[in-house]
C-alpha cells in the first residue's frame, strides 16, 4: 500500500471524544487519489509510486501532463506527487489504481507537508520574533530594528557579521513539514483526514500527508502507553 | 464546498436537547465528573452572565456565589461534560453582558423575573411556583 496521500487542507475546528476532551484538529480532504505511474527498481533505479490528485478540465492542463495521465488511463489531474517505496511493496500497485484514506487506516501518526502562508519582506520582529527596541527611553525611528548584528572584533575579528546571521528577508512561502501528528478521525465516505494540531499553509492549499517517519520521544511514549 | 465540509463536522457534534438560553437566565449545568473509575454528576447552578460564540464553540459563563465568594464557570454547552442544561428561570436584562453583577452585593444581586416574551419560557415547573417576587430588587 502506498504510505500517503494528497489532499487540501479544509479548515480548522474542535473534535470531542467521548470522555470530554476537546482535541484542536485540522480537516484535510485526502484523495482521492490515482496512481499515475508506478516506478521500480529496474526501470528507474528506484522504487516509488506517482500519485495524480483533483480533476482538471483538459483545456487548461498540457498535453504531455494529459498524455502521461491517459497512459495510466486516469482522467487529466491537477497535481502530481511522488511516495517513495520499498522495492517489495512497489509490485502491488498497479497503474490507474484508486487510493483513499483507507491508506491510513492501520497509522497513528503523520506527517503533512505545505506551503506555509507567504508574509512577503517581512522584519526581523515578525520574522523570527525578536523584541525591537522600547518604546522611550531616547529611542528615536528604531523600534522595530533588530539592534546591533556584530562588532568590530566579532567573528574572529574580522568585523564582519557571522554568516546566517538572522536578519529582515521574505518570510513564509516555503515548504514546511508538521511531523507526527495524531490521526484523530477519518471519514471514509466524504475522504476527509482528521489529524490533530495545525498543518501549514492558508485553509484550501495544497498539502501531502505521509506515514509519520519518526516520533518524537513524548509521541512514542503515548503511543506506547495507547 | 470547504465550508459545507467543515459545517458537516462541525453538526455532527452539536447537541439537540439544549434548551433556548439567553443571558440573565438562572441554570443548573449538570457536569459529569470522573474520579478514577466512577462518574458522577455535579450541578452548578447560577445566571448566565454572558454566551460568547456560536455552534460547536459556543459557551456560557454562569456566576454563583459560594461561601459569600462570586464563583464564573465558562462551560462549553456542546461539549460531552456537560449532560444537561436546565433553565430555572429567565431574568429581565438589557444588556448581552452582566458584568455589573460583579459588583452588586446583597439583594441587589436579583434580577427581575422577565415578563414579556412569554413564548420563550421554558416550563420547569418552578416558575409557578415562585412569583417574582424579585421586582422589589430593582
Amino acid at each position: 500500500m502506498s504510505s500517503g496521500l494528497i489532499g487540501r487542507k479544509v479548515g480548522m475546528t474542535r473534535f470531542y471524544q467521548e470522555s470530554g476532551k476537546s482535541i484542536p484538529v485540522t480537516v484535510i480532504q485526502a484523495g482521492p487519489c490515482f496512481v499515475s505511474q508506478v516506478k521500480t527498481a529496474e526501470s528507474d533505479g528506484y522504487s516509488a509510486v506517482q500519485l495524480a490528485f483533483e480533476d482538471v478540465k483538459a483545456r487548461n492542463s498540457t498535453v504531455p501532463k494529459i498524455g502521461h495521465d491517459a497512459k495510466a488511463g486516469v482522467s487529466p489531474k491537477r497535481f502530481h506527487r511522488e511516495f517513495r517505496l520499498a522495492d517489495d511493496e512497489v509490485s502491488e500497485i498497479q497503474p490507474g489504481q484508486q487510493l483513499t484514506v483507507d491508506v491510513f487506516e492501520q497509522i497513528k501518526y503523520v506527517d503533512v507537508t505545505g506551503t506555509t502562508k507567504g508574509h512577503g519582506f517581512t522584519g526581523t520582529m515578525k520574522r523570527y520574533g525578536f523584541k525591537g527596541m522600547t518604546a522611550s527611553h531616547g529611542v528615536e525611528r528604531k523600534h522595530r530594528s533588530p539592534g546591533s548584528i556584530c562588532g568590530r572584533s566579532s567573528n574572529r575579528g574580522t568585523g564582519k557579521p557571522k554568516k546566517g546571521i538572522r536578519m529582515s528577508g521574505q518570510s513564509g512561502n516555503v515548504t514546511s513539514t508538521a511531523r507526527s501528528l495524531e490521526v484523530v478521525a477519518q471519514d471514509k465516505d466524504k475522504n476527509l483526514l482528521l489529524v490533530k494540531g495545525a498543518v501549514p499553509g492558508p485553509n484550501k492549499g495544497l498539502v501531502v500527508i505521509r506515514k509519520a517517519i519518526r516520533l518524537s520521544k513524548s509521541k512514542a511514549k503515548q503511543a506506547k502507553a495507547s | 464546498m470547504s465550508q459545507a465540509i467543515m459545517q458537516a463536522i462541525e453538526t455532527a457534534q452539536l447537541k439537540s436537547d439544549i434548551p433556548k438560553l439567553s443571558v440573565g437566565d438562572t441554570v443548573d449545568v449538570h457536569v459529569r465528573i470522573i474520579e478514577g473509575s466512577k462518574e458522577r454528576v455535579q450541578i452548578f447552578n447560577g445566571v448566565i452572565i454572558k454566551m460568547q460564540r456560536t455552534g460547536i464553540n459556543q459557551s456560557i459563563t454562569v456566576r454563583r456565589i459560594v461561601a459569600n465568594e462570586g464563583v464564573e464557570r465558562t462551560f462549553m454547552i456542546h461539549s460531552p461534560k456537560i449532560s444537561q442544561i436546565e433553565v430555572k428561570r429567565h431574568g429581565h436584562v438589557r444588556r448581552a453582558r452582566l458584568y455589573y453583577l460583579r459588583e452588586r452585593v446583597g439583594k441587589k444581586r436579583r434580577l427581575r423575573d422577565r415578563r414579556r416574551g412569554l413564548g420563550n419560557l421554558v416550563d420547569t415547573g418552578t416558575q409557578q411556583d415562585e412569583p417574582a417576587k424579585q421586582d422589589a430588587a430593582e
